[in-house]
């Protein structure tokens, strides 16, 4: 694949896309089937649009108070939310919502969901508690601190859980187990694990990354960031990981013999004013969408540094972006309540 | 984006903090604040937002062995920022036998909490009948006085005046910077704990002159402070260097620093508040031109050398 050459300050929103303002701080989007797309607000609603047209949206208050994260729900046909009344939610695209699980006082972020394994996790506080497809709960997990990041391991059949010190790993199963640590002093919060299953990343309080090799438990440490890291995202086969928190996108490669340790990252999309606060690879090819703290957005492709304006500065911080399973659209959200849509099968350029 | 005041609530076990924070809870006034408790209790909440926090302290790993802040707190303010509607104020309930350190630090190391609220101040619930003894036993009691910045000296009226007038002296000689409310059932106008950033700066300026060095050597408290001041223009970088020198090396022992500095050659009031090592100091409003520019550096803090530092310190007048 290719990006568009740049015309002059026009962005691909203005020529291939549309965006509308829902009124509410954007927490996350998420693509559904038949074109439909999901986000989640800051008031507690959940946005249901036709990412088309993206008209007439459809609201459903969901959470009294702010959803707090995002998650498809199995079937790619409802979503689950966490919100700071405690509550975890499923809703479908009627608009009928059923709660899975509540725990008073409790604010529900983050949660993941495993299309491997249909299950879902969610964290409430110091406990992650698991459930199956049907919203049954298969156990909880819980931890001494409380739990920043969350995410399955690609089959999932595991599930990992940052916290102060380091990660704890959990069969998803229920069963008297335990965990087992990864450690390293600090708060870590957000949390992933590489595509082939091999590596577990944190962002960490410091402005730094901690990352660790599964099968030994190696450390590597990736650091020389100005802000704290808030989104990591894998690009195709976990070749390299791509970061917000600098004022580029900083991409640690992960192919080859050690993971990112003795290399230098990429620092791409170089040129744009302010921090970088969401970034999404693509699903297939070597390109990275960055969402920066004065609205602007960028594709960069990772092996040329080439980069396209997706979205012009203003409208607030981008806080949500997220592809289509087949990555032909990518649709984005901001603070002040704004979300767009623009779709690559537009534009064709030779590569 | 506006910035949030906060207020931190402090006190020792049964001092009162509850009752106060019940009052700002159900009174009428016209504000809309988010509330972080340690516990859900029997609250009236009618507009505000009551979270529920575990106090959460952790290390940070930037070389620096005292500074610890609440994970909790960065969290649940980066949630809070999330709602919509928003918040006229954000009030902070620490349990009895938490140190303020902490809490405090946090405002100054995160940098989203820094972007999104300023700490206003701590208030610091103290019951008059039982602070004395508290000194003795409790190093809390003694930390969250000395990082107060309003004081309210609570159940006066179970106190004999004498005795009063003699725990706030007390309380004066460990935090002279505070402002000193006597209450009943914490019965205080909310303007004089809510709110209070403006007040708390001009406050460093009306020290009494005098106060410090009375001499009220009959206790021998751990922490006191000391109030350095000159009529002679400092010189800025001299200053700011050996200031920065000395919370490094000594900044365990220093608890608060607070000053309203005249820089030669410059015509803004330099304010400088620290709390342990982290020390955050910012050119403010002008000098007016018939002002005495007077500058007053205030330590709060643990084996501080008084004549050290004045020598120190006029070292640094230009």
């Amino acid at each position: 694949m290719s990006l568009p050459a740049q015309q002059g300050t026009t962005s691909l929103l203005d020529r291939a896309g549309t965006g509308r303002t829902l009124d509410a701080y954007v927490v996350g989007v998420v693509f559904l089937e038949d074109g439909l797309l999901a986000a989640a607000l800051g008031d507690g609603r959940v946005a249901f649009i036709n990412s088309e047209s993206m008209n007439s949206p459809s609201f459903v208050s969901v959470h009294d108070g702010a959803c707090l994260s995002l998650a498809v729900d199995s079937g790619e046909q409802r979503v689950l939310t966490g919100g700071d009344d405690a509550r975890l939610v499923s809703t479908g695209t009627d608009g009928e919502t059923t709660e899975i699980a509540a725990i008073a006082g409790r604010w529900v972020e983050p949660i993941a969901a495993s299309r491997a394994s249909g299950l879902c996790a969610a964290v409430f506080g110091k406990t992650v508690s698991l459930f199956a497809q049907d919203g049954r709960a298969v156990g909880t997990f819980d931890h001494a601190n409380t739990v920043g990041g969350l995410a399955f391991d690609p089959r999932g059949r595991r599930i990992a859980a940052a916290h102060y010190g380091g990660v704890s790993l959990w069969w998803a199963k229920p069963s008297t187990q335990k965990p087992k640590r990864l450690s390293w002093s600090g708060s870590h919060l957000t949390l992933t694990w590489s595509p082939d299953g091999k590596y577990i990343v944190t962002a960490m309080q410091e402005n730094e990354l901690h990352g660790w090799r599964v099968s030994d438990g190696a450390d590597m440490r990736m650091s020389g960031y100005p802000t704290k890291v808030k989104s990591m995202s894998w690009l195709p086969k976990g070749r390299y990981l791509a970061t917000a928190g600098a004022e580029s996108v900083v991409c640690w490669p992960f192919h080859g013999k050690g993971g990112p340790m003795g290399k230098a990252p990429l620092d791409l999309g170089r040129g744009f004013e302010g921090v970088v606060t969401v970034v999404a690879a693509h699903p297939r090819h070597d390109v990275v969408a960055a969402g920066y703290e004065d609205g602007a957005t960028i594709l960069v492709q990772i092996d040329r540094d080439h980069t396209i304006l997706v979205k012009r500065p203003g409208k607030g911080a981008v806080t949500a972006l997220a592809w289509s399973v087949d990555g032909q659209h990518l649709a984005l959200g901001t603070e002040s309540g704004f979300v767009g849509r623009i779709s690559l099968s537009d534009w064709r350029t030779p590569s | 984006m506006n910035q949030i005041p906060v207020t931190v609530l402090t006190g020792y076990l049964g001092a009162g903090k509850t009752t106060l924070l019940n009052r700002i809870l159900t009174e009428e006034h016209g504000k809309k604040y988010a509330v972080v408790v340690n516990e859900f209790g029997e609250i009236g909440i009618d507009n505000d937002l009551v979270v529920n926090a575990d106090e959460e302290v952790f290390e940070m790993n930037n070389g620096c062995i005292c500074c610890t802040v609440r994970g909790d707190l960065i969290r649940i303010l980066g949630g809070l920022m999330k709602r919509q509607d928003g918040f006229d104020g954000i009030l902070i309930e620490t349990t009895g036998l938490a140190d303020p350190a902490p809490v405090a630090q946090t405002f100054f190391v995160d940098e989203d909490v820094r972007r999104r609220t300023w700490l206003d101040s701590i208030v610091t619930v103290v019951d008059a009948r039982h602070v004395v003894r508290r000194l003795e036993d409790s190093h809390e009691a003694l930390e969250q006085i000395a990082f107060a910045d309003v004081i309210l000296l609570n159940k006066t009226d179970l106190v004999p005046a004498d005795e009063l007038a003699q725990v706030e002296t007390r309380i004066r000689s460990i935090n002279a910077t505070a402002v000193i409310h006597r209450t009943q059932r914490c019965e205080v106008g909310l303007d004089t704990v809510l709110g209070r950033r403006a007040f708390d700066l001009d406050r460093i300026l009306a020290i009494e002159p005098d106060f410090l060095s009375e001499d009220d050597h009959e206790h021998d408290d751990a922490v006191k402070s000391v109030c350095l001041r000159t009529d002679r223009p400092l010189d800025g970088a001299r200053l700011t260097g050996w200031l920065q020198g000395l919370l490094v090396e000594r900044g365990q022992d220093f608890l608060r620093t607070k000053g309203i500095l005249s820089f030669a050659g410059q015509d803004k009031q330099f304010v400088v508040q620290a709390v342990h090592m982290l020390m955050e100091g910012n050119f403010t409003k002008p000098w007016s031109p018939n002002e005495n520019r007077e500058s007053r550096l205030v330590f709060i803090g643990r084996n501080i050398d008084e004549l050290e530092l004045r020598q120190q310190f006029d070292a640094c007048i230009a």
